[in-house]
């Protein structure tokens, strides 16, 4: 079972790539869980064809102790395990407390036993890694590779830049690695060969680069993934190609996190220049 | 200073030992930078002619790894400050821990018949008990109904909640809960946001209780009560009965006593606090924040007492009298003190054969550790060592250093508040040129001059002792008692050597005003006359069937 965790600047569309690409892999025959890590809880609405999921805290809540697993788990387009861990509406309470307590859950309930011969779990963590809880994915091999959803905007790399570090921090005790970039095209200048160089910079590779196109926001009016939506428009064939990428990708690296003047001379370099 | 008698007390100040080799041995094994931080709180005395001392370094953060005596800031404000009052149902907000651990060890004794409702919460242990749940996805929910389900099972004057460590990163709005509750209920209910780990030490949760009481109690009910001589005593917590004996004294002498904060008292006696013509500190290092800030608003003098020692008791009701300056009361206070003082001296010359020349080191408190040396000075015992778990500067060197202490960053995290002046309260009860005379005649108004000034030259001071210290201490000095707390009891009798705690006082108490040092002078007596110490080492330890050593030795 690979253990992938998906990270990136808050609004750069970690769930969407998430959610496509996952589909891409259930469409290979991939037996794949995904579990949303935002208190949100909106990482599985495209696979579930809406809001209808139950959270992990919310049932741990009304529930008590007595939680199984079905409870908490939902399946969704093509077989795909869903599950949200949930937490506090905004500005109350720990957030990241939350996502531990629902990990820990998943892991007491069986969620990742042999039994259940998932090919993939998918990890897909809100925003920046703000504090402790948020790293819970890549603390103690909950996730064993990871993807960050980036652009060629500035503050999306900034970000991408940062979990770098965090991965850094993590990687001995844990064992973590990233996999790569994912460049989620905001149609920026010289947006792909940025995003090549600074994957170069950080010790590894971008492993795809996917197009602006407006059916993803109109399969996601719809609640459905690209793939679900509109199964033989170009934008599907992207998603499927990052899957197979993901499927087979070896490389994994400790990344080499930049000083933030290198950060901003790679812009100066791609984004001035042309 | 300079006379026979006191350079005699200097050379046995430290048993004759050489105070920078005593300094040297307690400070060699640490690792330079740590040697370098403890080394300035660690200080010979030295007094010099014009009364100052030597500079410590206090209320600094404990360096990480050594073993401090102190507690946290929750500690500080729920069980010393407002701990001690019987009728104000204190929440602890926060896991259950924090408020078990903190329910009644203090030993704070109260008397609800003195109360007409004879309300009192102190045997029971509030807490909201917070859980996962609470954490993930906050607490104010159930601070809420904690708050309600308190008022309807106990119908209190008043309910306050004290914040614990996990309250503070979770971010619960206690105020805004405890404003909302306020309304609801029709109480005065209110918060403290003293999450253990603010500040240094519990220092920081005094400050944070001063400023709580003074901002949501004191000054909302403006009956003054029948009586002469208006006093507040601020600084008594009643350890073991301690306020009863100042009270009964108060009243013999014809004092009428207002409030006390907090021994023995009432949320309604803070309330009108402020109506009261002075204000007595005791613990100096734990109130004196409020003190300063009802002179600020309402104009109330305060002076320094301490009814810790029978002929400190004698000097402090004399102070009082001087103040209120009334031939009535002088009289009386004298009658008092004649007629008690004869039977204190009694019980000291009783014991004072046994005690006499016995050494004693004291690190507790912040104020402890000097009122306690009056008691064994009573008793001929000697001060070696003393200092403060969590005191700051001006309690060791006197107020006359406050301009020159550096305020860091830990102390600038506690609020300071902003006081002014009541618009129609503020009523100076003293002039200046009365104060001024006052003062020529020795009754300084504001004014502490700290451990330090009545310590012997050469003696030790240590702020902050550490584990490994005490263990050196005890280790060169062998001294007959060790006075600290709960924490450092039996480590310190494992060595030997009997240790009286002057937080809860053990089992005793109480050892305040006339009779409680009589108290005092015969459970210390117990103390270092019993044999008990000298039965500690087994026979087999003494005469062992065979003898090895380690390969490092």
């Amino acid at each position: 079972m690979r253990k992938v965790a998906i990270y990136g600047k808050g609004g750069i569309g970690k769930s969407t790539t998430t959610q496509n690409t996952v589909a891409g892999l259930a469409e290979m025959g991939k037996k794949v869980m995904v579990v949303g890590c935002d208190p949100k809880a909106d990482s599985t609405r495209l696979l579930l064809g809406g809001l209808a999921q139950r959270t992990v805290l919310d049932t741990l809540r009304e529930e008590g102790e007595d939680v199984e697993l079905d409870d908490v788990r939902k399946l969704g387009y093509a077989g795909v395990m869903c599950t949200e861990s949930g937490g506090p509406e905004p500005g109350v309470g720990c957030a990241g407390r939350g996502i531990i307590t629902s990990i820990n859950l998943l892991e007491q309930l069986g969620a990742y036993a042999e039994s259940q011969a998932l090919d993939y779990v998918f990890y897909d963590v809100l925003g920046d890694v703000v504090c402790g809880g948020f790293a819970m994915p890549i603390r103690e091999g909950k996730a064993k590779e990871i993807y960050i959803v980036v652009s060629g905007e500035m503050m999306a790399m900034y970000a991408a830049n940062n979990i770098c570090k965090g991965i850094v921090k993590f990687a001995e005790a844990g064992g973590v690695r990233l996999g790569g970039l994912i460049c989620n095209s905001r149609n920026v200048d010289n947006e792909e060969e940025m995003i090549g160089a600074f994957a170069a910079k950080l010790g590894t590779h971008m492993i795809h680069f996917v197009p602006r196109d407006n059916v993803v926001q109109r399969a996601e009016i719809n609640r459905k993934t690209v793939i679900d939506y509109e199964p033989r428009h170009g934008q599907a064939d992207q998603y499927r190609q990052l899957a197979g990428k993901i499927d087979i990708n070896e490389n994994m690296v400790i990344p080499t996190p930049l000083e933030i003047e290198e950060l901003e001379k790679l812009l100066i370099d791609y984004g001035m220049v042309a | 200073m300079g006379t026979a008698a006191d350079s005699k007390k200097e050379m046995l100040a430290l048993d004759g030992k050489d105070p920078g080799t005593v300094r040297r041995k307690l400070l060699e094994k640490y690792p330079p930078k740590i040697a370098r931080k403890r080394d300035k709180q660690i200080v010979v005395n030295r007094i010099e002619p014009d009364g100052t001392v030597p500079e410590i370094q206090s209320n600094v953060r404990t360096v990480p790894g050594l073993i401090s005596q102190r507690g946290c800031c929750y500690a500080g404000c729920k069980g010393v400050v407002l701990g001690p009052t019987r009728d104000i149902i204190n929440i602890t907000h926060g896991p259950v821990g924090c408020g078990f651990y903190s329910w009644l060890t203090r030993r704070n004794q109260t008397d609800p018949e003195a109360s007409p409702d004879g309300h009192n919460f102190m045997p029971y242990c509030f807490t909201t008990d917070m859980q996962e749940e609470q954490i993930i996805f906050g607490g104010e929910k159930k601070l809420r109904q904690a708050i309600q389900e308190a008022f309807d099972n106990f119908a209190p004057k008043a309910i306050a909640v004290f914040s614990t460590c996990p309250v503070g990163l979770i971010g619960d709005d206690v105020h805004a809960v405890c404003r909302d509750m306020k309304e609801k209920l029709g109480i005065n209910v209110f918060g403290f946001s003293c999450e253990g780990y603010k500040g240094v030490s519990q220092s920081a949760g005094h400050h944070i209780a001063n400023n709580g009481i003074f901002t949501h109690v004191i000054g909302t009910d403006d009956t003054v009560r029948a009586g002469e001589f208006k006093i507040n005593l601020l600084g008594e917590y009643n350890i073991g009965g301690d306020a009863f004996e100042i009270e009964r004294i108060f009243d013999a002498c014809g004092l009428t006593l207002v409030s006390t904060f907090s021994g023995n008292s009432s949320i309604d006696q803070f309330a009108n606090a402020h109506t009261a013509d002075l204000n007595l500190i005791m613990c100096h290092r734990s109130i004196n924040y409020v003190a300063e800030m009802m002179e600020k608003k309402f104009g109330l003098p305060w002076i320094k007492i301490n009814f810790i020692g029978a002929q400190a008791t004698a000097k402090s009701l004399r102070k009082i009298a001087q103040y209120f300056d009334d031939p009535k009361l002088t009289e009386r206070v004298e009658a008092v003190i004649a007629a008690e003082l004869p039977t204190v001296e009694m019980a000291a010359a009783q014991v004072r054969p046994r005690t006499e020349g016995k050494k004693v080191m004291l690190f507790v408190g912040g104020s402890r550790a000097h009122h306690y040396q009056e008691l064994f000075s009573e008793m001929g015992m000697r001060t070696l060592s003393a200092g403060y778990e969590f005191a700051h500067r001006d309690d060791y060197e006197g107020r006359r250093v406050l301009p020159d202490i550096k305020v860091d960053a830990d102390s600038r995290n506690i609020q300071e508040l902003e006081v002014l002046p009541d618009a129609d309260r503020y009523r100076p009860r003293i002039d200046e040129c009365r104060a001024g005379e006052l003062a020529a005649q020795g009754l300084q108004f504001s004014e502490y001059d700290g451990m330090m000034t009545e310590m012997v030259q050469g003696s030790l001071i240590i702020d902050d002792i550490s584990h490994h210290e005490t263990e050196r201490m005890i280790a060169m000095f062998k001294p007959d008692l060790f006075c600290a707390g709960i924490k450092e009891k039996y480590v310190i009798q494992k060595h030997g050597i009997p240790l009286k705690q002057l937080h809860s006082y053990d089992y005793g108490g109480p050892y305040a005003g006339f009779k409680g040092a009589i108290n005092f002078y015969e459970d210390i007596d117990r103390m270092v006359s019993s044999r008990i110490w000298g039965y500690l080492k087994a026979p087999w330890q003494k005469n062992p069937e065979l003898t090895a050593k380690y390969a490092f030795e």
